[in-house]
């Protein structure tokens, strides 16, 4: 068993409730923080921790946090991206619906260090329940003393508010995030300022993801040194992964970064192999922005070494074979799958999402799934892998945010490693949908 | 705020006078305008539409919207632009219970399409349609963050999750007996997880 850090006491009855939770420990962080360290301290041991955003950029929070402009008199504000929208990842909902504690904890730990007297969980409007049981923990909280005026007898003082946001995928850009924060449509700021400087309301402002913040409890109550001792090299400390498609166990896990790909999907303590005796085809490792691999780059480098949960081995070869850990989002597909199928939903995904600011993603989007959908009902022409190509190589870069690369990424990894599937249905003027036999047995179940 | 704001949609100023938050729904919005500064009552809209489209029909009316920003003191034009960009706000009326289900990948590959296509023959309805009896509104819906616990369809405050055939005969029986709105507010969710 590996170490678990965040969602260790995920099957305790009751450990929702502030008296169960704080039973096993928690608000410790808070107790430790407030009493025997200084924000900087708390800065400090976060950058030792090696820490890096758990929304799937990958950037090193501590080295985020430090980059917080600190005017006198101006408020600071730390915001939670619980936007959770990337295709494939639900770790974030299972953490706050399971421990919504947890994330209150690192709230009230991480705004001490940043000196932000307010903070925001701004959390995708779909997860309305989940703001529901955030609010109720907030509530126990402030109850308590732990949230509100001169926390434990210090001079430190927070509120913490959830905001529900409408249903836009966009809103997970951190700066289309703090747009709809304010009321506004989620379009994305062009960069520089960066929030750190002018955020919300044009305040310096820290947004950073759940698991991120969730993490640095840990890091708080046990020590940077420690955390950083998890994990190979700059893939440090714990990380969860949400699993699905095709396997035998899906569902929200917490790894040690650095076990091998093998082992998590085969293993049954992680997704149990795939389902149905049938061999695997495919992988999106991160969510749906990061390149598919087939079976044999999954599993292993281009180099012949073992593929491990680390951001670095993931993304060994580049996009030429390799891709990225990103969100942890982790979909399995097996031999029947296709996966020019499996593209399609993934572009309409993007087309519908797209805030439509910037030209090459707006039309861009709309084209490829326009494309896409001739394959779907046999009427494209070897011709249109070509033009696809060209569409997605003419978004990546061209966007104010990086939607763009999002919408681009899977379409070239999909034509890469499966570029035969899409040349076969075009050639025989006909997509046969090979899976679905599957897929009817699992739902007339 | 008129017809030139919102296309075909007449605005019906009779209509507009009798839309009035109830006391319950007024403190809500209360306590909601008091998370953020004063002078940044604006924030406050995503959640505040939440709770009107709830209030009022399941849907958000272009009187909905104008009593919207009159409650919170900004133009009218600043709310549609924000409700018409956000999929969770019904800028038509709508059904009692709007089904929608999950399409994107893991749900794909779990038998989304098999669940769409069989709640259009059981409701002998199409995709973006309502049932004649007003009771069901069927759409598709991207990625809702349920891909380990697919197929799912969400209705209401409620996800829906490991849907089979059985599964959604049951619960088109239970909402057609409830026979009641089913909103994103609503406080008795059914946690599935």
């Amino acid at each position: 068993m590996g170490k678990k850090l965040l969602i260790h006491n995920d099957k305790v009855p009751n450990i929702h409730t502030l008296e169960v939770y704080r039973a096993h420990g928690g608000y410790a962080s808070v107790e430790k923080a407030l009493k025997t360290m200084t924000p900087d301290q708390i800065i400090d041991e976060v950058k030792k921790s090696g820490l890096r955003g758990r929304g799937g950029a990958g950037f090193p929070t501590g080295l985020k946090w430090s980059f917080l402009a600190k005017p006198p008199g101006v408020e600071r504000y730390l915001v939670c991206n619980a936007d959770e929208s990337e295709p494939g990842t639900f770790k974030d909902r299972y953490l706050m619906e399971v421990i919504p504690h947890a994330l209150i904890e690192g709230m009230i730990t991480s705004s001490y260090a940043l000196g932000a007297k307010t903070s925001y969980i701004y959390i995708r409007g779909e997860y309305f329940y989940v703001a529901r049981i955030l609010e109720a923990a907030i509530k126990e909280a402030y109850a308590a003393g732990w949230l509100g005026k001169n926390i434990l007898g210090t001079d430190f003082s927070h509120d913490c508010y959830v905001q529900v946001g409408g249903g836009a995928y966009i809103c997970g850009e951190e700066t289309g995030l703090l747009e709809s924060l304010e009321g506004k449509r989620g379009n994305p700021r062009i960069k520089p300022p960066f929030p750190a400087v002018a955020g919300l309301w044009g305040c310096p402002t820290v947004v950073n993801n759940v698991e991120t913040i969730a993490a640095v409890v840990p890091i708080v109550n046990e020590g940077g040194e420690a955390y950083a001792k998890i994990g190979i090299g700059k893939s440090t400390g714990t990380k969860l992964i949400s699993a699905s498609g095709h396997i035998n166990k899906p569902g929200t896990y917490e790894i040690e970064l650095g076990i091998p790909v093998e082992e998590f999907i085969y293993s049954d303590e992680y997704c149990g192999g795939i389902r149905n005796g049938k061999k695997m085809k495919a992988v999106v490792a991160g969510g749906s922005s990061v390149p598919i691999l087939p079976t044999e780059l999954i599993l292993k480098t281009a180099k012949g070494e073992p593929r491990l949960m680390t951001y670095e081995s993931l993304a060994d070869g580049g996009f030429q074979t390799g891709t990225m850990l990103g969100s942890g989002g982790f979909i399995v597909m097996d031999e029947d799958t296709s996966i020019v199928k499996n593209l399609f939903t993934f572009t309409r995904f993007y087309h519908h999402e797209s805030c439509g600011q910037c030209s090459p993603c707006r039309e861009g989007t709309g084209w490829m799934e326009k494309i896409l959908k001739k394959f779907m009902n046999g009427t494209a022409n070897e011709s249109d892998v070509e033009l696809l190509w060209d569409i997605q190589s003419k978004i990546e870069g061209k966007t104010i945010c990086p939607l763009g690369e999002a919408a681009a990424w899977p379409v070239a990894a999909a034509i890469r490693h499966f570029k035969h599937e899409f040349l076969e249905i075009a050639r025989n003027k006909k997509f046969v949908d090979v899976s679905h036999y599957n897929r009817l047995n699992k739902v007339t179940a | 705020m008129g017809a030139e704001v919102h296309g075909t949609q007449e605005f019906d100023k009779k209509k507009r006078a009798e839309i009035k938050f109830s006391d319950a729904a007024m403190a809500e919005v209360n306590e909601i305008i008091s998370h953020y500064p004063t002078e940044k009552i604006k924030s406050s809209l995503l959640p505040v539409l939440h709770i009107a489209q709830a209030e009022f029909g399941g849907w958000l009316s272009p009187e909905t919207m104008d009593y919207v920003a009159s409650v919170l003191k900004i133009k009218p034009i600043e709310v549609f632009e924000v409700a018409s960009f956000y999929t969770m706000y019904h800028l038509k009326p709508v059904g009692k219970c709007v089904f929608e289900v999950c399409q994107t990948s893991s749900c794909w590959l779990n038998g989304a399409e098999d669940i769409v296509k069989y709640i259009e023959k059981k409701l002998n309805i199409k995709v973006g349609e309502t049932t004649r009896d007003g009771m069901f509104t069927l759409k598709t819906a991207e990625c809702l963050g349920s891909c380990g616990t697919a197929p799912m369809l969400q209705c209401g405050a409620s996800y829906h999750e490991n849907l089979t055939y059985a599964k959604v005969d049951s619960l088109i029986e239970k909402y057609k007996n409830e026979n009641r709105l089913r909103s994103y507010t609503d406080k008795d969710y059914q946690n599935t997880l």
